[in-house]
C-alpha cells in the first residue's frame, strides 16, 4: 500500500509501510545517471552547441536528422520535456541561451514565435524570458547551475540583475584560463565542473570555491579545450561528442558525480533523509 | 611588472592525457607526446626510398629532367641533391639533414632527416627518419657519346646539294652548331657534294632530318637494311639510311623558271634572282621587282636548276647610273630600278665594250663604283627552258651587288675581330687533294665575307669574340667606314673557344648570348 510518492529529480521514491510497521522504500530508478557518448550532430562532435540541458527540460535544435534528437528523447523523455527549437532562426541554440531549472533567457533576436513555443513547451515553473543584451550569444557568455552563475565581464548591470531574478542565482564576473567566454570555456552542474585544460591551480581554487562544486581541468572530444561546446551536462545526465575518449569519459564521470549514481547509492543517501523525516 | 601591483601566482596545473590518461602540463593538443607520436605520423607521405641515377664514369647524379650533377660522397652538393630529390618535403619544416655512413659500393646513400610540422590544433611536433637512395647506374649523355664507338651507328643522313660550291655547308654547319641539333650525332664526315651524319639511333636521326627540313628547303628519302632478326623473340635490328638532297637553288643564284612555273607564279621572270633562301626560296625579278616565294613543296614539284651561279659572277665597272623609281622596299630589302652603264672591269681599257643595263640595286651604285653580275653577254648558256621561251631576249647583264673587292685587298690575310665554331669532321680522303684544300679555303673566305655583307644571315648563326685578334691602330677608321664588318657587341663572348678538346661542355654555354 503506498503511502506516498516523492519525485526527487530522477528519482521516484515510493514509500509502503510493512506489516511490521517498519518503513520499506521502494526505489525506482527512472533515468540512470549515465554519460551518454557517440553523439554527433550532423559530423559535428559539438554537441553542447546544438542542445541545452538543465535538470528541468531539454532544448534541442532542429536538424536535418532526427537521430540526434531521439537520443535525447530517448534517454530523458520520462523525466524531463525535450523540445525541439530554433532560436533566432539558428540552430545553435546552445550557445545562444542560458538556463537551470527555474529559468530560461532568450537572446533579444528570438523570434516571438520560437518565444511562445518554448512557453507552451516548458513546465510551468520554468520562467522564460527574452533579454536586451548586446552580447547575444549568451549560452557563450553565462553558465550556471541552479544556484550560481559565472557570467561575461563585459555584460550589462540589467542583464545580470535578470540573470539572478529569473534564474535565481547569484552571478559572478570571472573569466577561465584567461578567456572571458565563460560559457564555452566550462561546464557545470549542482554536483561538479569541468574547466579548460588550462586553468591554473589558483584559478581553480578560486572558481570552486565561489561555485561552491569541485572541479576539475580537462577536456572533451579527443583533446579539445572548449568544453562548453563539446558537452552538455545536468545533475544525473551528460551528453558528449562522438570523439571522447575514454579517459576523458572517466574524468567527466567522476567530476560530475554520474558513477555514484547505482541504484543502491541513493537508497543509502536518501534514506538517512527519509528516515530522519518519516521516523 | 609595475612595483606594488598585486599579482595572483599562476600555477600551471596538470591535466590527463586524453588518450593514455597519464597525468601531464596541458599542450595545444592536449595530449601527451607518446599519444600523439602514435595518433599522428608526421612523415606520412613522405618519401622514404628513393632511386636516383648515377653516372659512374663521371660521378655524377641525374637531376631530372637533363641536368647532371657533379658530386662526392657525403658532400654538401650531395646532400643538397638528396634533400631536393624528395617531393612533398615542402609540407614539413626541415630542421636538420645528415648522412648516415653506407659502404660506398652498396650503392646506397642514407640520409637522416629531422622535420617538423603543425599538428592537431598548433602543436609542432618534430621526428626524425632515414631516407634510402638507390643509386642505379646509368651513363650520361655525354658519357655516352664519348664511349660510343663511331662505326656501330644505326642511322645515318645523307645530306647532298648538287652544286659546285659548299657554300650551303658552310652556313648549315654554323646553324646546326648554334642549335646544338647534331651533338647526338656519333660521326660526322664530310665528302663530295655533301656531308654524311651517323647517329647511334633511328629517332635521333628523324630530329636532325626534321630540322633540316626547317632550315633549308629539302627533299627526303628513307631506306633500311635488315642487319640481323631472332623471329622467336620478334627482334629485327636495321640500319637506316636518310637520304636528304637540298634543292640546288642558293642565294645570288640566276635562274631562267620553266614555263609552267613562271606561268604558276603569274608570269613572273622567267629571268629571276634568287635573294634568300630558307625552308623556301625568295624570288625576285630583277627587272620589275617582284618577288615570290617557293616553298619546297612546290620546288620539288617541278624542280629546276640556275642558269648561272655565283661562282660565275663577274665585276664590272659602273660608268653611270640613272634611277627611274624611288627606292622601294621588297620583302624587308631596299631595292630601286635604275638604268646603269657598265663594263667588265677586265675589258676596261682594252676596249670600248660598254652594256646599257636595267638594274635593280640603282640606289647602291654610284659611277666608278665596282658591282658584280652576269655576264649574259658572254655567257654560254644552253638552258633548256630558256630555249622554250620564243621571241625572248637575254639582258646582256644582270648586276647583282655591289663590290667591295677592291677595298678587301687591303685586309686580306689579316685576322678577324671575330671568329666561328666548327663542327669536328672527318675528311673524305678524296678530298685531300691538294688543289681541293685550297679551293675549299677560298670558298669559307667567301662565305666569311658574305657574312660580314648580310645581317640577316649573320643573325642565324653565333659569332665568337676572336681574342686573338689585337685591334690594331693601322687599321684605321678611315678608309674601313665603306667596307661592311661586323659590329662587336653582335658578337658573343667565348669562354671556353681555346680548350676545343672538352667541347661538350662549351655547348651549353653558347647558346647564352
Amino acid at each position: 500500500m503506498d503511502i506516498g510518492v516523492y519525485n526527487e529529480g530522477s528519482v521516484d521514491i515510493y514509500i509502503e509501510r510493512e506489516e511490521l510497521g517498519a518503513w520499506r522504500m521502494i526505489v525506482i530508478e527512472r533515468a540512470k545517471r549515465q554519460v551518454f557518448v557517440g553523439l554527433m550532430f550532423e559530423n559535428s562532435c559539438e554537441v553542447g552547441v546544438f542542445s541545452k540541458l538543465t535538470n528541468a527540460y531539454c532544448l534541442v535544435g532542429i536538424g536535418g536528422s532526427e537521430n540526434f534528437y531521439s537520443t535525447f528523447e530517448a534517454e530523458l523523455a520520462d523525466v524531463i520535456p525535450v523540445v525541439k527549437t530554433s532560436i533566432s532562426g539558428t540552430r545553435i541554440i546552445g550557445r545562444l541561451c542560458v538556463g537551470n531549472k527555474k529559468g530560461l533567457l532568450l537572446p533579444h533576436n528570438t523570434t516571438d514565435q520560437e518565444l511562445y513555443h518554448l512557453r507552451n513547451s516548458l513546465p510551468d515553473q520554468v520562467v522564460v524570458q527574452r533579454i536586451d543584451e548586446r552580447l547575444s550569444a549568451l549560452g557563450n557568455c553565462i553558465v550556471c547551475n541552479d544556484h550560481v552563475a559565472l557570467a561575461h565581464t563585459d555584460l550589462d548591470k540589467l542583464t545580470e540583475e535578470l540573470i539572478a531574478d529569473v534564474l535565481g542565482v547569484e552571478v559572478f564576473r570571472q573569466t577561465i584560463a584567461g578567456n572571458i567566454l565563460v560559457g564555452s570555456y566550462c561546464a557545470f552542474s549542482n554536483m561538479g565542473g569541468l574547466v579548460h585544460p588550462h586553468t591554473s591551480i589558483e584559478d581553480l581554487d578560486e572558481l570552486s570555491t565561489l561555485l561552491q562544486v569541485p572541479l576539475v581541468a580537462g577536456t572533451v572530444n579527443r583533446g579539445s579545450e572548449v568544453v562548453g561546446a563539446g558537452l552538455c551536462v545536468n545533475d544525473w545526465t551528460a551528453f558528449c561528442g562522438a570523439d571522447t575518449t575514454a579517459t576523458e569519459l572517466s574524468v567527466i564521470e567522476s567530476v560530475f558525480k554520474l558513477r555514484e549514481a547505482q541504484p543502491t547509492a541513493i537508497v543509502d543517501e536518501m534514506r538517512r533523509s527519509l528516515i530522519d523525516t518519516f521516523v | 611588472m609595475a612595483a606594488g601591483m598585486f599579482t595572483v601566482q599562476q600555477t600551471v596545473g596538470r591535466v590527463l592525457c586524453c588518450i593514455c590518461g597519464i597525468s601531464m602540463v596541458p599542450n595545444a593538443a592536449n595530449m601527451c607526446v607518446n599519444c600523439l607520436r602514435s595518433q599522428v605520423d608526421i612523415t606520412e607521405g613522405l618519401q622514404k626510398h628513393v632511386i636516383i641515377l648515377h653516372c659512374p664514369e663521371c660521378n655524377s647524379y641525374l637531376q631530372p629532367p637533363k641536368t647532371w650533377v657533379k658530386a662526392e660522397l657525403e658532400s654538401k652538393e650531395l646532400l643538397t641533391f638528396c634533400v631536393k630529390r624528395l617531393k612533398n618535403l615542402n609540407r614539413v619544416r626541415l630542421v636538420n639533414a645528415e648522412f648516415i655512413w653506407t659502404e660506398p659500393h652498396s650503392k646506397r646513400i642514407k640520409v637522416k632527416l629531422k622535420i617538423q610540422k603543425e599538428v592537431l590544433n598548433g602543436a609542432i611536433l618534430e621526428q626524425a627518419y632515414t631516407v634510402e637512395f638507390v643509386q642505379q647506374e646509368h651513363m650520361c649523355e655525354p658519357c655516352t657519346r664519348v664511349q660510343a664507338n663511331p662505326d656501330q651507328w644505326v642511322a645515318s643522313v645523307q645530306l647532298r646539294q648538287h652544286v659546285p660550291h659548299r657554300r650551303t655547308f658552310y652556313f648549315l654547319e654554323q646553324v646546326i652548331l648554334r642549335h646544338g641539333a647534331a651533338v647526338q650525332a656519333i660521326n660526322v664526315k664530310q665528302i663530295h657534294m655533301g656531308i654524311d651524319f651517323f647517329f647511334g639511333n633511328r629517332s635521333h636521326a628523324v630530329k636532325f632530318v626534321d630540322f633540316l627540313g626547317n632550315v633549308v628547303p629539302t627533299k627526303t628519302r628513307n631506306d633500311k637494311q635488315l642487319v640481323s632478326h631472332d623471329i622467336k623473340s620478334n627482334n629485327y635490328n636495321y640500319k637506316y639510311t636518310f637520304s636528304v638532297e637540298i634543292c640546288p637553288i642558293c642565294r645570288e643564284d640566276l635562274i631562267c623558271l620553266p614555263p609552267k612555273v613562271s606561268l604558276s607564279l603569274g608570269n613572273l621572270g622567267p629571268l629571276v634572282l634568287c635573294s634568300k633562301v630558307s625552308n623556301n626560296i625568295i624570288l625576285l625579278d630583277p627587272f620589275t621587282l617582284r618577288h615570290t616565294f617557293l616553298d619546297a613543296n612546290q620546288y620539288w614539284r617541278s624542280p629546276f636548276r640556275p642558269l648561272l651561279t655565283s661562282r660565275q659572277l663577274v665585276e664590272y665597272v659602273v660608268l653611270d647610273v640613272e634611277l627611274e623609281t624611288m627606292v622601294t622596299n621588297v620583302g624587308g630589302t631596299k631595292y630601286s630600278l635604275g638604268e646603269a652603264q657598265v663594263a667588265r672591269a677586265s675589258d676596261f681599257g682594252k676596249n670600248d665594250l660598254i652594256f646599257t643595263i636595267k638594274t635593280h640595286i640603282g640606289h647602291l651604285l654610284n659611277p666608278g663604283d665596282y658591282a658584280l653580275g652576269y655576264d649574259l653577254y658572254g655567257a654560254n648558256t644552253n638552258d633548256l627552258d630558256l630555249e622554250k621561251y620564243r621571241g625572248f631576249s637575254l639582258p646582256d647583264v644582270v648586276l647583282v651587288k655591289k663590290s667591295y673587292e677592291e677595298k678587301r685587298q687591303k685586309k686580306r690575310g689579316k685576322a678577324r675581330p671575330w671568329k666561328l665554331k666548327s663542327l669536328p669532321m672527318e675528311v673524305e680522303n678524296s678530298a685531300k687533294v691538294k688543289g681541293e684544300e685550297a679551293k675549299r679555303n677560298m670558298e669559307y673566305e667567301r662565305f666569311l665575307e658574305e657574312l660580314e655583307e648580310d645581317p640577316e644571315m649573320r643573325s642565324k648563326v653565333s659569332m665568337y669574340r676572336n681574342t686573338d685578334y689585337a685591334r690594331s691602330e693601322t687599321t684605321s677608321m678611315a678608309d674601313g667606314d665603306d667596307l661592311p664588318s661586323v659590329p662587336l657587341e653582335e658578337l658573343l663572348a667565348d669562354l671556353t673557344i681555346d680548350d676545343e678538346d672538352d667541347g661538350d661542355e662549351d655547348d651549353d654555354n653558347d647558346m647564352v648570348e
